[in-house]
């Protein structure tokens, strides 16, 4: 593992430009090169790390960080109170790299790298809102996700987790007062002008609850007419803990709340934060229970496509395919309710494997599907994708292009419609998709138009992928025998003495205890790429658990792609990004 | 004696028109779920049909509220507008012989000048509401109106020149031989298209816009207030259906059945055909829209307006 490592080209690249005692190396379980960097240095070296090296880094993949400070199990990595880490993703070596810096609690300033990756602004207020790390230099280091009365930095391991730590909710009238004027939209602190030479503009407050937005999300328009001059989207109105929750929680019961993230991709979450834990503990669930995997993650994958599909449409004013994508929907959530149960969140991926076997008659029910979506999804293009209007509606709308992608940190669909053919379940295959045939969808454009093109197309890939599985499904076990999974399943010799009883019971009620280190699961989910960043510091329950989703990038690219246009065009495009209120704030 | 036969005629087309515009309630909603895949109301009554009267018995007990904030009087004004210019319409309608209220000599002037008219109600109540969205959603409505009332008014002309008359009746007596859909099928189609515009329905609800503007010029609206402007649309959808019947299909005329009878069936087709709109077609964006409409729709009005003119002259 140490080889690794030591062997990357990277690390003597660095240590040869900023001196060979300040890139402290660090060994990890998930081999992405991981290395120790002097606060004062970090901006540099991911400057160099963008633009110096050979085969650059070009995408801020994540930014966060950790409290350090009751962590137990540091071995061989520098002290500090709290340590903020930069994910890094060349797609040129297929490579990320993760840069880490101590910070001591008397000192938590840290220079921004806004100037490098303008994405980084969001991850910098988060990391403020969450920790009460300051970024020197940030444009504007307000919180983000938790609301602006909020006292104390939630991720702090002195932050209290539970309404029971915390004394009784109040809401008298004055608190009401201050907490209603604290969410007023003040035009000046985000840089607007009220008016121009010729004009004043009208500030449209869009949300949190409007029929376009689809979810609890805010967004600030700036408008001269009826053109968005500017806008301020305004997020954490679905702000839930899902980080905190995840330090309370065990390793196996966690996965529900998985569930909840990407709220439309139901499984998919759990191999997501699955695969970021089976890499911890050292588990390669058995062929049979991959399968099942993929099999799932791909219907939900067609189901969260179907759902957008709708939607979109609703969004540029065509009342009827939402009826029809969601009938067709029920269909897929009837073959998921025969198989796990449950239908939006099902939490039926468990570590090493999944819940129980697949029912009788699951295979049938699947075949049924496959030939009953194609059809539907001709009638649909004849319906949505060749209509006049949604062309005029969609084509040559907010448009971004690879690059800008790339910089902003875009990944799935919306960064394949750039034409850019990036998916990490080909490049970087996890499970077992390295297995499977199927094609990578991409447009040329990159508008409206083409993200949708990109996602129905994704469908009957997803189709193709899931035929696969039916047809060649493994026998065997749907579970790992391994003594990390969980629940353990009864091999023949649990109950017969009281040790292997003990070490049962422990396995049921405890949960497993995954060894110390840290490990990033990556997939490419619904709507592009969401990773875990799980630290363990040997112990029952994660000692910090990182969600990157792909709408929280996503959806800071929005003013971007919204000047200039109209208030149409924004929900148009609000559509064709395809988020969901709980992936972006989790 | 004929004042009150004046009177009872009145009130009889009153009646009439506001159960069709609420029983429409009822038609559309089960057509909408009929072609969506899905039931409707079908609860209430017989196939539901009392749902709009549950409807309607909410509304009116509905708290009758007036933001603090808004114009109060032009507020409350605004929806009395667009039920009072519409159902003026329906003053020169020819239903069948002998069955109209009265018989203008400009009978189509006269709609034409009401429907204009009823765009005030749009206009007013998004300005009073003072509301950003409604507001949006009043300026929506006003360049919408601008622009479609002009080529509406130029695409009727043919069928004027035509019938050498704007009398409602002499233009449907005019159609005894041929309907005026053949030799004037550009001006139909022109008038539909304006027709829909005219009624805000989908594509042409941009000042309403659901998905955008949450519900336009109404945003502010309730109870029956919002119940006005609800009617008013429909019983504009049964006078645009009535108005295309009348000048494009012959009216009343056809063979065997009563006059009144095929008077009804036109109508109701495009009805049918306008709820059918609204379920397949997406919403074209403002600007596209009115530049669809000054660009494309004006000229072709223009066009078949000279073209007609000319043969007409030639003819006689």
């Amino acid at each position: 593992m140490s080889t690794a490592v030591a062997n990357t080209t990277i690390l003597s690249e660095l240590q040869d430009k900023f001196g060979a005692g300040s890139i402290v190396p660090q060994e990890t379980r998930d081999h992405i090169p991981t290395f120790w960097a002097p606060r004062d240095q970090i901006h540099d070296i991911v400057r160099h790390l963008k633009s110096g090296v050979p085969s650059p880094y070009k995408m801020l993949y994540d930014l966060t960080a950790i409290d350090e400070r009751v962590r137990t199990h540091r071995d061989g990595e520098p002290g500090s109170d709290f340590t903020l880490i930069y994910h890094l993703l060349s797609f040129e070596r297929n490579e990320y790299i993760r840069i880490k810096a101590a910070l001591k609690s008397d000192d938590l300033h840290v220079k921004t790298i806004t100037n490098v990756w303008p994405s980084a602004n969001w991850y910098e207020r988060e990391v403020w809102d969450m920790f009460g790390i300051v970024f020197d230099g940030h444009p504007h280091l307000a919180r983000i996700l938790m609301p602006r009365t909020w006292v104390g930095h939630p991720l702090r391991k002195d932050h209290p987790a539970r309404a029971t730590e915390m004394g009784p909710f109040r809401l008298p009238d004055q608190k009401q007062d201050e907490e209603q004027e604290a969410l007023r939209f003040r035009p000046e602190e985000w840089g607007m002008k009220r008016s121009s030479e010729d004009t004043d503009f009208i500030f449209l407050n869009i949300g949190p609850q409007h029929p376009g937005t689809h979810g609890v999300l805010r967004i600030v328009l700036q408008l001269d007419g009826e053109e968005i001059v500017d806008c301020v989207p305004e997020i954490g109105f679905h702000h839930r803990g899902a980080e905190k929750m995840g330090e309370r929680q065990s390793w196996h019961t966690y996965i529900p709340y998985t569930d909840r993230i990407d709220y439309l991709g139901g499984v998919m979450n759990n191999l997501a934060y699955l695969t970021a834990v089976e890499k911890l503990a050292g588990i390669e669930p058995p062929p049979r229970a991959q399968v099942i995997r993929v099999m799932l993650s791909e219907l939900f994958r067609i189901i969260s496509h179907l759902v957008w599909y709708g939607t979109f449409a609703q969004d540029v004013g065509q009342l009827s395919p939402v009826f029809y994508t969601f009938n067709d929907r029920e269909r897929a959530f009837g073959i998921i309710e025969a198989i796990c149960g449950a239908r939006m969140h099902p939490n039926w991926f468990r570590i090493g494997g999944v819940a129980q076997d697949l029912p009788q008659g699951w295979d049938s029910m699947i075949r049924d599907f496959i030939k009953y979506l194609p059809p539907r999804l001709i009638e649909y293009d004849k319906e949505i994708m060749r209509n006049r209007i949604f062309k005029a509606r969609t084509q040559g709308v907010g448009a971004y292009s690879a690059e800008e992608c790339i910089e902003w940190g875009v990944t799935g669909p919306n960064l394949r419609a750039c034409g850019f053919e990036w998916d990490f379940r080909k490049k970087q295959p996890y499970s077992v998709y390295d297995q499977f045939q199927f094609d990578i969808p991409t447009a040329q454009h990159g508008d409206c138009y083409d993200r949708a093109a990109v996602r129905v197309e994704e469908m009957r890939q997803s189709l193709r992928i899931i035929e696969q599985c039916v047809n060649n499904m493994p026998a065997g076990s749907y579970k790992s025998l391994q003594p990390l999974s969980a629940p353990p399943l009864k091999p023949d010799n649990t109950m017969h003495d009281i040790e292997t009883l003990i070490t049962h019971f422990l396995g049921v009620s405890w949960g497993p205890v995954i060894p110390p280190g840290e490990a990033l699961g990556a997939i490419e989910a619904t709507k592009g790429n969401n990773g875990y960043y799980l630290i363990s510091d040997g112990s029952t329950v994660s000692y910090r658990t990182r969600i990157r989703t792909p709408s929280f990038p996503h959806m800071q690219t929005l003013p971007n792609l919204c000047r200039g246009l109209m208030v149409s065009d924004l929900l148009a495009i609000l559509g064709s990004i395809d988020f969901v209120l709980a992936d972006i704030d989790r | 004696m004929e004042i009150v036969i004046h009177i009872v005629t009145v009130l009889v087309v009153l009646f009439v028109v506001l159960n069709i515009a609420a029983g429409l309630i009822w038609v559309e909603r089960r057509l909408l779920a009929l072609w969506q895949d899905r039931y409707g109301p079908n609860r209430v009554g017989p196939l539901g049909l009392m749902q709009v009267a549950a409807d309607t018995i909410k509304l009116f007990f509905k708290e009758d509220w007036v933001p603090p904030f808004a114009d109060k009087g032009v507020f409350i004004l605004a929806p009395a507008i667009v039920m009072l210019t519409v159902l003026m319409s329906f003053t020169v309608l020819p239903f069948a012989p002998g069955m109209q209220i009265t018989d203008l000599n400009i009978g189509l002037l006269f709609v034409l000048a009401m429907s204009s008219l009823g765009v005030y109600s749009v206009v007013l109540g998004g300005w009073s509401s003072d509301n950003k969205y409604s507001l949006l959603g009043g300026l929506r409505a006003a360049a919408q109106m601008l622009g479609y009332e002009v080529f509406m008014g130029l695409a009727l002309m043919g069928v004027v020149l035509m019938a050498g008359s704007f009398s409602l009746r002499a233009i449907v007596d005019a159609q005894s031989k041929m309907w005026f859909i053949v030799p004037q099928f550009v001006g139909f189609v022109l008038f539909l298209i304006a027709g829909a515009a005219e009624m805000r329905r989908l594509p042409f609800d941009i000042p309403e816009a659901e998905s955008e503007l949450v519900a336009g010029f109404h945003s502010e609206y309730s109870g029956m207030k919002f119940g006005m402007f609800f009617v008013g649309e429909y019983v504009g959808v049964v006078l645009i259906s009535a108005l295309i019947s009348i000048l494009f299909l012959g009216g009343w005329h056809g063979p065997l059945l009563p006059p009144i009878v095929w008077f009804l069936i036109k109508m109701f087709a495009f009805i049918a055909f306008f709820i059918l709109l609204r379920a397949g077609l997406p919403r074209p964006r403002f600007d596209q829209l009115m530049s669809w409409g000054w660009k494309i729709m004006l000229p072709l009005a223009l066009a078949n307006l000279l073209v007609t003119g000319a043969i007409v002259l030639a003819v006689k």
